[in-house]
């Protein structure tokens, strides 16, 4: 295979700031904490930060969603930067992370700061949100917001939440694949045995399965603990050009491939497989981008802002046949730490906090490096995959210890 | 298989307690407003024929034919559905929040909720025929078990 750009970007340098529910801090205040703990990682001085990422920045959702813009972070760290990029269409969360890998092959920066930040719970707790990215509409007799574009066709039927738009995915599996209410458990159940091994999880307390199907219905068949948890914090990684990589204190994470492909309609309706959506075409577009087979893959860190969402990329990445996955994880033997597939081993965004894809980034790193304190597989991974997004919005990126 | 949690014995509602609305625009008022006729209209092109949705500027099948919005059967099946619980919105009972893939074109669907129907009676595959809910200048079409 020709030499990929991509595998010319390692990651660096990794930080977090703290985590929790309702810290009452700034989301900048987080920001800049992950950020200063990623480039001290990193082995960098704030000096060294040519480059700066974000999804989705300013203006998508307003800011416990979508976190602090790149300008207030440019400003706040005072930096001097040769590229700069935030922005919420693209593959997934994950997708600034891709763009500056391709930044830094490309010789556009040497050492990019990537962040993602959410103060969800303490927005939570004045008050709340409606669904995701739910904007301003204008224009109403009865001074009720309207609204217009891909909203329009959601918000009158009361679909107003992911967790709706995903319940539709999980009824249609339920339909073709025979999924249960159970077999979709063992990814919560999984996550909360993993979350008691991370000090900064936000859901500690064991779960049973009893616990899981008594808990209340959000949106058939998706119950309270198939949604992730909402929670403030920042997760900050640095990627630098591969050159970098013996100087770097902590062993590099090498990128291997990325997945970007939205080949199906961009819609969350309209999407001609109910069943899979993205993550078909992402988890695709990324292996044809290696050698690597899913075989070969020593951990997954695969989004779990709902349950349902993991199934469809244990498919769609190959661990499992198509409509497989309910059986797949069932007894949870397979996917625990250690099982074949440890996964979403900090716990994930069920159970560890909603850091919206950047949490599982994280931890794939932490694992890489062998670095994960309690919950460190007792075989150190040489392969992870992290895969973010749900529906039509979906990105996977493969990463190496080592030059794999 | 375990026990499902405790039951819900309220009725179910046609839709959140609060309608959030559509803006209306020289885009989509067509299909908004068809209701009034009793209708449910798409877009359709002139040349190949096919049904277009969400309206758009020009035919994406084949980038060519102009685009009419035209009456279909307001038939259709229930591709997928959920039971929503949660109270996105105050006040609304549970509802059913489904998605509808219209008789005359697989691809062509819309979410919707469906109306007059048994939770129990809820399945992947069943027919369905429109109604309209009117809304101030809204008709949003929702969906009902088809007669016979
Ligand atoms: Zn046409």
């Amino acid at each position: 295979m020709t030499e990929l750009l991509e595998r010319r970007a390692v990651v660096s340098g990794i930080g977090q700031s703290a985590i929790g529910r309702r810290l009452g801090r700034s989301a900048l205040d987080l920001t800049v904490e992950a950020a200063l703990r990623a480039i001290a990682d990193a082995g960098l001085t704030r000096d060294d930060i040519d480059g700066l990422a974000t999804y989705p920045g300013g203006g998508m959702g307003g800011e416990p969603f979508a976190g602090p813009s790149t300008p207030d972070v440019h400003d706040a760290l005072r930096l001097r930067l040769n590229w700069h990029d935030g922005g919420g269409e693209g593959p997934a969360q994950i997708r600034p992370v891709i763009a500056a890998t391709l930044a830094v092959a490309a010789g556009l920066a040497r050492h990019v700061l990537v962040y993602r930040t959410v103060t969800e719970s303490t927005a939570q707790g004045s008050g709340g949100r409606l669904g995701i990215g739910a904007v301003a509409g204008s224009g109403s007799d009865r001074g009720m917001p309207r609204f217009g574009g891909s909203f329009q066709w959601m918000l009158p039927y009361g679909a107003a939440s992911a967790a709706n738009w995903l319940a539709l995915v999980a009824q249609r599996r339920v339909h073709e694949f025979g999924l249960r209410r159970d077999q979709l458990g063992w990814i919560a159940l999984n996550g909360r045995a993993n979350a008691a091994l991370n000090p900064a999880a936000v859901y500690r307390d064991p779960l049973t399965m009893d616990d899981y199907l008594a808990a209340r219905t959000i949106t058939t068949p998706l119950c309270l603990y198939d949604c992730d948890a909402p929670c403030d914090g920042a997760t900050a990684v640095v990627v630098s050009h591969v050159d970098y990589a013996p100087d770097a204190p902590s062993p590099a994470c090498h990128v291997n491939a990325v997945g970007t492909a939205l080949r199906g309609r961009p819609s969350w309706d309209q999407f001609d497989d109910m069943t899979t959506m993205g993550a078909r075409d992402a988890a695709a577009s990324m292996w044809a981008r290696t050698d690597l087979k899913p075989a070969d893959v020593d951990t997954a860190q695969l989004y779990d802002g709902f349950s349902i969402i993991t199934m469809v990329w244990l498919e769609e990445l190959g661990f499992c046949a198509k409509g497989e996955s309910g059986p797949f994880v069932e007894g949870g033997a397979r996917i625990a730490r250690d099982g074949p597939l440890p996964l979403n081993t900090s716990g994930g965004q069920l159970s560890a906090g909603r850091l919206h894809g950047f949490g599982l980034l994280h931890e794939a790193c932490l694992q890489l490096r062998g670095q994960a304190g309690d919950r460190q597989l007792a075989r150190q991974p040489e392969v992870a995959v992290v895969a973010n997004g749900g529906g039509p919005i979906a990105g996977a990126m493969l990463l190496t210890r080592g030059t794999g | 298989m375990p026990a499902e949690p405790q039951a819900d014995l309220r009725p179910l509602g046609r839709g959140p307690s609060i309608r959030v609305l559509p803006r209306l625009d020289d885009t989509n008022r067509f299909f908004w407003t068809a209701g009034a006729e009793g209708e449910l209209r798409f877009q359709r092109c002139g040349d190949c024929r096919r049904y277009v949705h969400p309206p758009a500027p020009r035919c994406p099948y084949c980038l060519d034919g102009g685009l009419t919005p035209e009456a279909v059967s307001g038939r259709g099946s229930l591709h997928s559905f959920t039971v929503n619980h949660q109270q996105w919105i105050p006040g609304s009972d549970r509802y059913v929040v489904g998605l509808v893939t219209i008789e005359e074109q697989d691809d062509v669907r819309l979410m919707t909720n469906v109306v007059d129907c048994d939770e129990e009676a809820l399945a992947v595959g069943m027919p369905v025929e429109v109604v309209f809910e009117q809304v101030e200048d809204v008709w949003l079409p929702l969906f009902r078990p088809a007669a016979g």
